[in-house]
């Protein structure tokens, strides 16, 4: 076999290997659509290709570091000012918001529901993002190490981003909710109607097939996650509606929204660590039945129902 | 063909290059355009140096390239293993051909290697729109002449 190899100087004899590998391939490719048992080889050559990422995200961030260290002190002294204003009115909504919290948790505690658990939030930078236009899929800076895990949601300020698909060592994967296989449990704001978001593989739309003619959905509601997957704590929102076509001989309305957060645009985002301060809360809250005592995605659904 | 005696540095470089230029973001816009450089570089260096750069290189760089764009496992493997060996398989009459021939011959490996992927893609139930999936074919088939002159001065500066 050797001298067969070294006598053919120029004809490495490729067709057996793309035989031997190709069907490696076929294996491979049936095992990971079928299963995961392959995440902790993805995770080990995840690891292997993270030297890559960073070369590839260091010009970028040399970059963005010179333009700062290299801003002229007017233009610092003008940001600091705008950033003071803007800090200034984000404490004013935020004092609001605390008085609405505070109204909110009264209120919650006179119907003798829990009070919502509140979530712990790190911070993520992006460090890329496919590149196929068709699986709207980033990878951030945050992995196992910071406690990330699969599932996990994101959001950026405005809100939700999507959700992480395979947390690495140092870094992870996350899934957009625009990508064409994504869908997200949503609800609209003013009426309480749940339906799912699905998206459709460009950053700035939505679809909510699942609608039917008569649900009550106009252009400019307010879609919030509804908490019912699992994955998104409830009450972020999501996107507005944009579009509402009304077919009568169809089943469904044709409905699109625009996502809240520009998923386009987006370089830091936000890891949710939900009821991480009490972590059988969620559990108990789902478990005990009854009107009263009902968690905040059933009493939405009674207005529903009205 | 003084293959063995060629460094395998300069190589080395063009792939790790080809792996950063494949991930490396761009604009939006821009993105669907993005040639294959990881298919690019391997057709070339397969063709001069066979017996260094076939089917096994393509095969884990395939690999990587899933990895890297989050892919199912072996997809982008299959398909560069797949591209790279018809390549090998005919590399002898690849080498005498003018650069106009090559460069239809490399259309036509984009468009088979994409459509394996898009033939993987489709039996895993992904649908993508079909205009945007062959972007990168165009692109690629533009960027090769530039592409195979600036791997010929580096080949032969090797070698000498």
């Amino acid at each position: 076999m050797a001298e067969h190899a070294q006598r053919s100087f120029t004809t490495p004899a490729p067709g057996l290997r793309f035989l031997i590998l190709g069907g490696l391939s076929l294996v491979l490719l049936i095992a990971d659509q079928r299963s995961d048992y392959l995440d902790s080889v993805r995770k080990a050559i995840g690891a292997a290709v993270y030297p890559l990422r960073v070369a590839v995200d260091t010009p970028v961030s040399l970059w963005r570091w010179v333009g700062e260290s290299t801003a002229s002190r007017n233009e610092l002294v003008l940001e600091l000012s705008r950033l003071r204003t803007e800090k200034l009115i984000t404490q004013a909504r935020l004092m609001r918001y605390a008085a609405l919290e505070a109204e909110n948790a009264r209120l919650r505690a006179m119907l003798g529901a829990r009070e919502r658990v509140r979530e712990r939030v790190q911070v993520a930078e992006i460090m890329s993002v496919s590149t196929n236009p068709f699986r709207h899929v980033m990878v951030v800076d945050k992995g196992t190490r910071d406690g990330a895990f699969e599932g996990q949601a994101i959001i950026d300020a405005d809100g939700v981003v999507g959700q992480v698909i395979e947390a690495g060592l140092l870094s992870s994967q996350a899934m957009l909710i625009s990508d064409p296989d994504h869908a997200l449990p949503v609800q609209v704001n003013r009426s309480g109607v749940r339906t799912i978001a699905v998206g459709t593989g460009e950053h700035d739309r939505l679809d909510l097939p699942f609608l039917p003619n008569n649900a009550d959905i106009h252009e400019g509601d307010l879609l919030v996650t509804s908490g019912l997957g699992g994955a998104f704590p409830p009450g972020y929102p999501v996107g507005t509606v944009r579009s509402v076509i009304r077919v009568p001989q169809n089943p469904f309305a044709e409905v699109s929204a625009t996502p809240a957060a520009s998923l386009g645009q987006i370089r830091e985002v936000m890891l949710i660590w939900p009821g991480e301060n009490e972590p059988g809360d969620d559990a108990a809250a789902a478990e005990a039945p009854g009107p009263a005592d009902a968690p905040p995605e059933s009493a939405a659904d009674t207005t529903a129902d009205e | 063909m003084s293959s063995e005696r060629q460094a395998r540095l300069p190589v080395l470089l063009c792939i790790v290059a080809a792996l950063l230029l494949a991930i490396v973001p761009l604009p939006e816009w821009a993105s669907p355009f993005r040639p294959d450089w990881v298919l690019l570089t391997l057709i070339y260096w397969s063709i001069a140096v066979p017996r260094r750069y076939s089917v096994g290189t393509a095969w884990v760089l395939g690999i990587v390239l899933d990895i890297a764009y989050g892919t199912l496992l072996g997809q982008h493997a299959l398909a560069l293993a797949f591209v790279i060996y018809l390549t090998v398989k005919f590399h002898l009459q690849l080498r005498v051909f003018p650069l106009s021939q090559m460069t239809a011959t490399v259309l036509v490996l984009l468009g088979l290697y994409r459509f394996i992927l898009f033939w993987i893609n489709g039996v895993a139930g992904i649908y993508p729109e079909l205009v945007i999936y062959w972007g990168p074919v165009a692109a690629g088939t533009i960027a090769w002449p530039l592409l195979s002159l600036f791997f010929g001065g580096l080949r032969y500066r090797v070698a000498d």
